[in-house]
């Protein structure tokens, strides 16, 4: 494309506006003290956040009881999950920061202060920590992550393939070495799913309800546009029948009238709460995944029929890529809102992140810490949801620039 | 699904039928309602048989019978020996009153929210956008369970209350100043009603004067004085005054007077409003974003006042835009009061909670409860629906 363009529409190309420069004074006015009644409001929500930010300063350096966060760090993680197989956990976080290093390498190269500040994490995570065994498993951490980001670096566009295989292996490594199988003294021993707790519990609901979720709704989305009513009629049907009740609901149904309906199966509470939680998302992303395919102007359609695309490859090669493109920030601002949701499944009683912090605040030693440990509890959901918002950004970003 | 063009009659016939787009759509069709009503009906026997095996018989019989178990807040009389089905008005009830408020609340709140992000003003505008962002990436669950346990359950007891005005906090709620009413209530509630009535009556010939001198005449502040000035003096000649205020007081362990707002409440409607408030405000920071600028700069050039080009010009585009998501955040805000349940706070899905403990009815109970916020879901759609339709742009 840019080959085609004669080279001088880019030096005709409008220079961006000088950027305004101020001085402290000239930016005070301008922002707070523009008028006399945005001085007045200036003054008073000057007063409530310096309130604000003190009282809440005052009692987190203060007068609040850490030590609830510190001494439970491993339940509010894993949950129960038992210390001898607490290696496969810490496997499966290696390996995330290996993918996540090397993805950053071949796709990310602009954002290296970004990459700079997430690889030495680990590190400095180490040494925070008193715990040898964990400052090990950091340090291993780490320095995956260092090593597939060098990788990548290296051998940057040849390894793109490796880590798309790499990253579609993650997920089933990460349930075989999570679930494990075979007896007692086998090398990697079944962790029963009543052990596991914690994040790893709350970030296995959201993996699963997404990588399950989504080819649900696609498929529920591309039945709704189908021409055929009855298979139109189902979908909508399904979609607004869910889409019309609450989350809690549909885990209440789940947990209670799948029993029902397969009586023969016994079917675990974790597995239970993660089918409520793909029946609800995926008729929540049909609808997301709908509005990209309305985007898609009927030209494509038209010539995909001309190419003598059959159906099916029309939709898969034309249509989908392009409708889901259009999507990607509205998907990635549902899968935030899942995880989120997940914190639910306390209410079916599972030992989430939400669960664990109830069973730790019933320990008598820690009793009447609500404070600290909802706040641990927010502060956590609230790192995780703002990476995901700031990937979906940059990926927007990126994806804009390609256009 | 584009239909391939068919062929012309002769090559038709000619083919097999079983490669006829006809057929094979129609087989398509018959073949996936097959198979969705052969796995919802495995799905339904399995549940009788299984409800057979447990001696359960589907009927919503049990309802009648006598519920055994107390509500804290209840709209309505309601003790422990009345029936399941009158727990369940109580839960509906308080749905019900918990929604509205909460939708009323969070659009204030929100659209205050959405403007202080537009502020010119930088400490205003970081400050919505700290706010907004907290409420956007964290779960509403451990907002809900924070507000209620980290603050209005540390609240100190009744006898140690704090006070702020009329208005006590303490772990049992908060208690403030509530009219009782006296006999003249019901007749004052007529007067009130011919106020209104005139108020609307006066707004409507205001606008007949508009239409027919062309000019602008305040339309808003006349009904409404009309309806204060009515209702003033309908408060003032009656013999005794329709409402007596009674003031909270600290009685013994409790509070004597007013009105008391259980912790459950309070904590389930501050959640509900803060939450669905940051959400709202992004909609209305978005909906006033979309106008374009050259609107209130043509408003401008015309001589329209700042505040007129707000209300005459840039408010009535952005509402278009803003109609269908906050709609989208009414609904999500009376699904997410089923969240009450972790509070304590007796809504309609926390009642039928304790009705399927007590009486093992899953299966009706969660049709019941699903039906009614499938109700309530399509109700508020209707309503916003409509207004939609009012606003959006009436095109050629």
């Amino acid at each position: 494309m840019s080959a085609n363009t004669p080279t001088v529409s880019k030096t005709a190309e409008a220079l961006p506006p000088p950027t305004e420069r101020y001085s402290v004074v000239r930016w005070l006015h301008k922002n707070l003290f523009s008028t006399w009644y945005n001085a007045l409001l200036t003054i008073v929500m000057l007063a409530l956040a310096a309130l604000l930010v003190r009282g809440v300063l005052e009692w987190a350096l203060a007068q609040a009881r850490w030590e609830v966060i510190t001494a439970n760090l491993r339940l509010f993680m894993v949950g129960q999950y038992p210390v001898m197989a607490l290696w496969r956990i810490w496997a499966c976080v290696a390996l995330l920061a290996f993918l996540i290093g090397m993805s950053w390498g071949i796709w990310g190269r602009m954002q290296r202060g970004g990459a700079i500040a997430f690889g030495a994490l680990p590190f400095i995570l180490a040494i925070i920590t008193s715990d040898e065994s964990s400052r090990l498993a950091l340090i291993i951490t780490g320095v995956a992550g260092v090593i597939g980001y060098a990788l990548s670096w290296r051998w940057g566009a040849a390894l793109q393939r490796v880590s798309i295989i790499g990253w579609i292996l993650y997920f089933p490594i990460l349930f075989v070495l999570v679930n494990g199988f075979g007896a007692e003294e086998s090398v990697l021993p079944t962790v029963p799913t009543n052990l596991w707790g914690g994040l790893l519990l709350t970030l296995l609901l959201t993996v699963v309800g997404i990588a399950f979720s989504f080819p649900l709704g696609v498929l529920l989305a591309l039945g709704r546009q189908s021409k055929l009513p009855v298979v139109s009629w189902l979908c909508v049907a399904y979609i607004e029948l869910i889409r019309g009740v609450p989350f809690i609901s549909v885990l209440f149904m789940a947990q209670l009238m799948l029993p029902l309906f397969l009586p023969g199966v016994t079917i675990d509470r974790v597995v239970r709460a993660m089918a409520g939680v793909v029946i609800f998302s995926a008729a929540y992303l049909a609808e997301n995944v709908r509005g990209g395919l309305q985007s898609i102007p009927r030209g494509q359609y038209e010539a995909a029929r001309a190419l003598g695309l059959s159906s099916w490859k029309m939709t898969l090669l034309i249509i989908l890529p392009q409708a889901l493109r259009a999507v990607i920030p509205i998907l990635v601002g549902q899968f935030i809102a899942l995880f989120k949701d997940t914190s639910l499944v306390v209410i079916v009683g599972l030992l989430d992140l939400m669960g664990i912090a109830r069973t730790v605040l019933a320990q008598p030693d820690f009793l009447g810490l609500q404070a600290e440990v909802y706040t641990f509890v927010a502060f956590v959901y609230g790192v995780f949801c703002y990476l995901m918002s700031a990937f979906s950004q940059r990926l927007e970003a990126t994806l804009h620039a390609g256009r | 699904m584009e239909a391939t063009p068919r062929p012309t009659s002769p090559l038709r016939l000619s083919r097999a039928f079983w490669r006829d787009e006809r057929f094979i759509q129609i087989a398509v069709q018959v073949l996936f309602l097959a198979l969705v009503l052969w796995i919802g009906s495995v799905a339904l026997r399995n549940m009788f048989t299984s409800l057979r095996q447990q001696g359960l018989a589907l009927g919503f019989d049990f309802l009648n019978s006598g519920a055994g178990f107390d509500i804290s807040d209840a709209l309505i009389a309601y003790s422990s020996s009345d029936t399941f089905a009158r727990a369940l008005q109580v839960g509906l009830l308080n749905t019900i009153l918990v929604s509205l408020l909460g939708i009323v609340l969070s659009t204030i709140l929100g659209i205050v929210v959405g403007v202080a992000r537009l502020s010119s003003n930088w400490l205003v505008n970081r400050m919505a956008w700290v706010f907004v962002e907290i409420m956007r990436n964290v779960p509403l669950l451990v907002l809900l369970v924070f507000i209620y346990t980290a603050f209005f359950l540390k609240l100190p007891r009744a006898r140690q209350a704090v006070s702020v005005g009329p208005v006590y906090l303490s772990n049992r709620g908060v208690a403030i100043p509530w009219g009782e009413p006296t006999d003249t209530w019901s007749l004052y509630v007529s007067v009130f009603a011919g106020a209104l009535i005139a108020g609307v009556l006066v707004g409507f010939a205001m606008r007949w004067w508009q239409e027919r001198s062309g000019r602008p005449r305040p339309l808003v502040w006349p009904s409404l004085l009309t309806i204060a000035i009515i209702a003033a003096v309908g408060w003032i000649a009656l013999p005794q005054s329709p409402l007596t205020l009674s003031y909270p007081e600290i009685a013994g362990f409790n509070f004597q007077g007013g009105r008391v707002l259980s912790p459950e409440f309070m904590a389930l409607l501050i959640g509900l409003v803060i939450y669905t408030a940051g959400f709202i405000g992004e909609v209305v920071r978005a909906g006033i974003q979309a106008v374009p600028k050259g609107q209130v700069e043509a408003a401008r050039a015309l001589g329209l006042t700042p505040s007129r080009t707000l209300r005459l010009v840039v408010f009535p585009q952005a509402l278009r835009l803003i109609i269908p998501p906050i709609t989208n955040q009414y609904l999500n805000l009376t699904k997410n009061s089923t969240l009450a349940v972790a509070i304590g706070y007796p809504d309609l899905f926390a009642i039928s909670g304790t009705i399927i403990n007590q009486t093992g009815r899953a299966v009706e109970m969660i049709a019941v409860v699903m039906a009614v916020y499938l109700i309530l879901s399509l109700l508020t759609s209707l309503i916003m629906n409509w207004y939609n339709r009012r606003v959006r742009l009436v095109e050629r």
